[in-house]
C-alpha cells in the first residue's frame, strides 16, 4: 500500500497535524509509510508480541488493591501493572514498536529525549537489544533529580546528552533533540516517548501503547465479569493514559479520567496541567493545549513528578476533552505524595510519582463514586527511580 | 507588489544578488536591534528579515538562541516586533518578520497579517508552517497582499518542492544543508543542487540561508542564487564586541564586506 502523505495528516478534530520544518517532512513520510507497511506486514505483528512475551513480561498482570481503597470510598480499585514490564513502565511498549521500525528502515541510530529517564532506559533499552546507537537528551535539571536513571542508561551504552537551555527540562530535551534529527535525520530515527510531536507519532505511539487498554478491560472482564466504571491514569504528554483509554472509548459507559500535574495548584501558576491550565496552541510540531503567553510563548512547566513537567500534552487528549469524552483534573504535588505514601505502606507498591497522580486521582473518584463503584488504574511506572525525591520530600535521611 | 518583490526585480537588474540580514527584534534590546539593523543598510544590506524572538526555536542554532533569550527576557512580544519592523521600513528598506507559528496563531491568523501590512512590512517567512496547515494563512496573506515565504530544504522531494515553491512570493527560502542556523566554516553543496531543483519547477527569486557568514561565501551563492540571508554571522559580531559602538561598526563593516560579495 502506497500512502501519499501531502493528503493524509493526522488531526483529531482541530488538534494534530504537523508543525514542522520543511526538511523533517521527507523522514515523517517515511516513518509513516514504513509504520503503515508494518501494519500490514503480520511478521511485524508477530515480531513485537514476541518480544512483548519474551521480554518484556507481558501480559501485565492486574494487582486489586483493597487495603488502599479503604482510603478511596472503599471502591473496587484494580490496578494495570505497567511497573512490571522490562524497565519499570509502560514505556517500553512503544520503544520496542519503534526499534522495530527503526530496523526495517534501515537506519543505525536513535535519539529520544527523556523527563523522568523511563523514555531515555526504555530507548537506551531497546537500542542495547538491537545494536543500534543512542543518544538521549535530557534537561540538565532532571539530570539531576533523577541521576539514577542518568546512570542506568550509561550502563546499557547510551550517550546522555545533558540539555542546558531554557528551562533545563523535558520541553528543551526535546527542542534539542530535533535539532539533532533535523541535522541527522539520515541515519536518524528520532524515538518520540510520547503521544505529542508531528504526525505519524500521536497515532502511532498510541497504537503501541493500546495494548495496555486491550488487555486491562479483558482482565478486568474477566476478573469482575463488567467494565469499570472508570478508567484512571496520569497525563504528561499523555502516553500510558491514551494507551488504557483508546480501547474503552465506544465503551459510553467507562468514565476516562486524566490527571495531570497540578504542582503547586493552578492557581499558582506553578503547575504542568496543559488541559485543566492552558489554552490552544502550537508546540513541538502539533496543534493541542500548550501553557503559553498572551505572545504566544511557552511557559515553563512545574512538577514534583519529571516525568509530567511539560508544557504541552498529546492532540488526542486536547480532542477528547473538547468532545467531553474524557475529563482532566489537576493532582497537587502534596496530593501525589499523600497518595504515593499511601500506596507505599497499605499495599507495598512503590509507585513513580507520575503514577501516584492517578492514585491520587483514584482517592477522589473512589469517594464521590463510592463502594458500589469499580476503578481501573494504570499503574504506569514504579517508584525506584523516585526514592531519592520521596525521601527529600518525606524529610528521610539518605 | 511589495517592496521586496521591486527589490529582487532590480537587483535581477543589476545581475547581482540581493543581501538579506537577519536580527531577532529586541537584541541586543529593541532600540539598539533598531540601531544595528541601520548600521547593516547603511553597509549594504538590502533588505531586512526581523525575527519574532520564539521560546522553543527548533530550527535555530545556539547563537540565535541565545539572542532570542535575551530579547525574551527583556519582555519583547508582538507590539515591539511591529514597531522594530515600522522602523526598518520607515527607513524605505524592504523588511519581512520571520517566525515560527505558534505567536501568529496566537496574535490571531487575519491580524497578524494585518499588522504586517500596516507595518509596511513586504511578508513573513514561516520556518515550521507546513502548506497542509497553511490554509487561514494562505487566505490572510491575500487578503492583504503581503509575501508568503516557506523554507525548503535539501531533502524536499521535487514533487514536494513544487507544491510548497507555488505557495512562495517574494522569494523562497532555501535552507542550504539539512541543519539548524548557525555560521559554517564552507556553504554546503547541496544549496546549489537545491536551487537547480527549484528552478526547474519555479521562477519566484530564490533566497540561500543557513551557514553563510563570509564575503567568499556570499559570492558564492550569489553565483547561483538571487539572494544571500546573513543572520547569526551579524549576532555573533554584536554578541561579542566590549560595547554597542564597537559592535555597529563591526556590523556594518562585515555588511559592507557581503555587499561586495553579493555582487557577481
Amino acid at each position: 500500500m502506497t500512502v501519499n502523505q501531502s493528503e493524509i495528516i493526522g488531526h483529531f478534530g482541530p488538534y494534530g497535524g504537523r508543525f514542522v520544518p520543511e526538511a523533517l517532512i521527507e523522514a515523517l513520510d517515511s516513518l509513516t509509510q514504513a509504520y503503515e507497511d508494518a501494519k500490514a506486514d503480520p511478521t511485524f505483528a508477530a515480531e513485537l508480541e514476541y518480544l512483548h512475551r519474551t521480554y518484556t513480561g507481558r501480559p501485565s498482570i492486574i494487582t486489586e488493591v483493597p487495603r488502599f481503597a479503604e482510603h478511596a470510598g472503599n471502591a473496587r480499585i484494580i490496578l494495570k501493572r505497567e511497573d512490571l514490564n522490562h524497565t519499570g513502565s509502560h514505556k517500553i511498549n512503544n520503544v520496542l514498536g519503534q526499534a522495530l521500525l527503526v530496523k526495517r528502515m534501515g537506519k543505525k541510530r536513535i535519539i529520544a529525549e527523556t523527563g523522568a529517564g523511563q523514555h531515555g532506559v526504555a530507548s537506551a533499552t531497546a537500542a542495547a537489544l538491537m545494536g543500534l546507537e543512542c543518544v538521549v537528551y535530557m534537561g540538565e535539571e532532571d539530570t539531576k533529580r533523577q541521576s539514577l536513571n542518568v546512570a542506568r542508561m550509561k550502563l546499557l551504552g547510551a550517550e546522555v546528552v545533558p540539555v542546558t537551555q531554557g528551562s533545563k527540562t523535558l520541553k528543551d530535551a526535546i527542542n534539542e533533540a530535533m535539532r539533532d534529527w533535523v541535522t541527522n535525520v539520515d541515519t536518524t530515527h528520532y524515538l518520540l516517548g510520547t503521544v505529542a510531536g508531528p504526525h505519524p507519532f500521536p497515532t502511532m505511539v498510541r497504537d503501541f501503547h493500546r495494548i495496555i487498554g486491550v488487555e486491562a478491560r479483558a482482565q478486568v472482564l474477566e476478573l469482575t465479569g463488567k467494565l469499570p466504571d472508570a478508567v484512571l491514569a496520569c497525563v504528561g504528554g499523555g502516553s500510558n493514559a491514551i494507551g488504557i483509554f483508546h480501547p474503552f472509548i465506544d465503551d459510553a459507559s467507562v468514565r476516562l479520567i486524566g490527571l495531570e500535574a497540578g504542582g503547586s495548584g493552578i492557581a499558582s501558576g506553578k503547575h504542568a496541567a496543559t488541559i485543566s491550565g492552558g489554552t490552544p496552541g502550537v508546540l513541538h510540531g502539533t496543534r493541542s493545549y500548550v501553557l503559553q503567553d498572551e505572545n504566544g510563548q511557552t511557559v515553563e512547566s512545574h512538577s514534583i513528578s519529571a516525568g509530567l513537567d511539560y508544557p504541552g500534552v498529546g492532540p488526542e487528549h486536547a480532542y477528547l476533552s473538547d468532545i467531553g469524552r474524557a475529563e482532566y483534573q489537576p493532582i497537587t504535588d502534596d496530593e501525589a505524595m499523600e497518595a504515593f505514601s499511601l500506596m507505599s505502606k497499605t499495599e507495598g507498591i512503590i509507585p513513580a510519582i507520575e503514577t501516584a497522580h492517578a492514585l491520587a486521582g483514584a482517592i477522589k473518584i473512589g469517594k464521590e463514586l463510592g463502594s458500589e463503584a469499580t476503578l481501573l488504574i494504570n499503574f504506569s511506572g514504579r517508584g525506584d527511580k523516585d526514592v531519592d525525591t520521596a525521601a527529600r520530600y518525606f524529610g528521610i535521611p539518605l | 507588489m511589495t517592496p521586496l518583490s521591486q527589490l529582487f526585480e532590480k537587483t535581477r537588474a543589476e545581475n547581482r544578488a540581493a543581501l538579506i540580514g537577519y536580527l531577532p527584534a529586541g537584541f541586543p534590546s529593541q532600540q539598539e536591534c533598531i540601531d544595528a539593523i541601520t548600521a547593516m543598510v547603511e553597509g549594504g544590506v538590502d533588505a531586512i528579515e526581523i525575527g519574532f524572538p520564539y521560546s522553543d526555536p527548533v530550527m535555530d542554532g545556539p547563537i540565535i538562541q541565545a539572542a532570542a533569550d535575551l530579547s525574551l527576557s527583556q519582555g519583547t512580544g508582538a507590539r515591539e516586533v511591529f514597531s522594530t519592523l515600522s522602523a526598518i521600513t520607515a527607513l524605505g528598506t524592504p523588511a519581512v518578520v520571520m517566525t515560527y507559528w505558534n505567536p501568529i496563531e496566537r496574535y490571531g491568523v487575519e491580524n497578524f497579517a494585518k499588522s504586517i501590512s500596516e507595518a509596511g512590512g513586504s511578508g513573513v517567512i514561516t520556518p515550521d508552517l507546513t502548506i497542509e496547515e497553511a490554509g487561514p494563512w494562505r487566505a490572510a496573506v491575500k487578503s492583504e497582499e503581503i509575501n508568503s515565504i516557506f523554507v525548503v530544504a535539501p531533502s524536499t522531494k521535487d514533487e514536494r518542492l513544487a507544491q510548497v515553491t507555488a505557495e512562495c512570493s517574494g522569494f523562497i527560502y532555501a535552507a542550504s544543508l539539512m541543519g539548524v542556523t548557525g555560521t559554517r566554516t564552507t556553504v554546503s553543496s547541496s544549496a546549489r543542487d537545491l536551487v537547480g531543483r527549484i528552478r526547474k519547477v519555479s521562477s519566484t527569486p530564490v533566497a540561500v540561508g543557513l551557514g553563510v557568514s563570509t564575503r567568499d561565501q556570499a559570492h558564492e551563492v550569489a553565483q547561483y542564487a538571487d539572494g544571500v540571508i546573513v543572520g547569526s554571522a551579524f549576532i555573533r559580531l554584536l554578541q561579542e564586541s566590549q560595547s554597542m559602538g564597537e559592535g555597529l561598526i563591526r556590523v556594518k563593516e562585515l555588511a559592507q564586506s557581503l555587499a561586495e560579495g553579493v555582487r557577481r
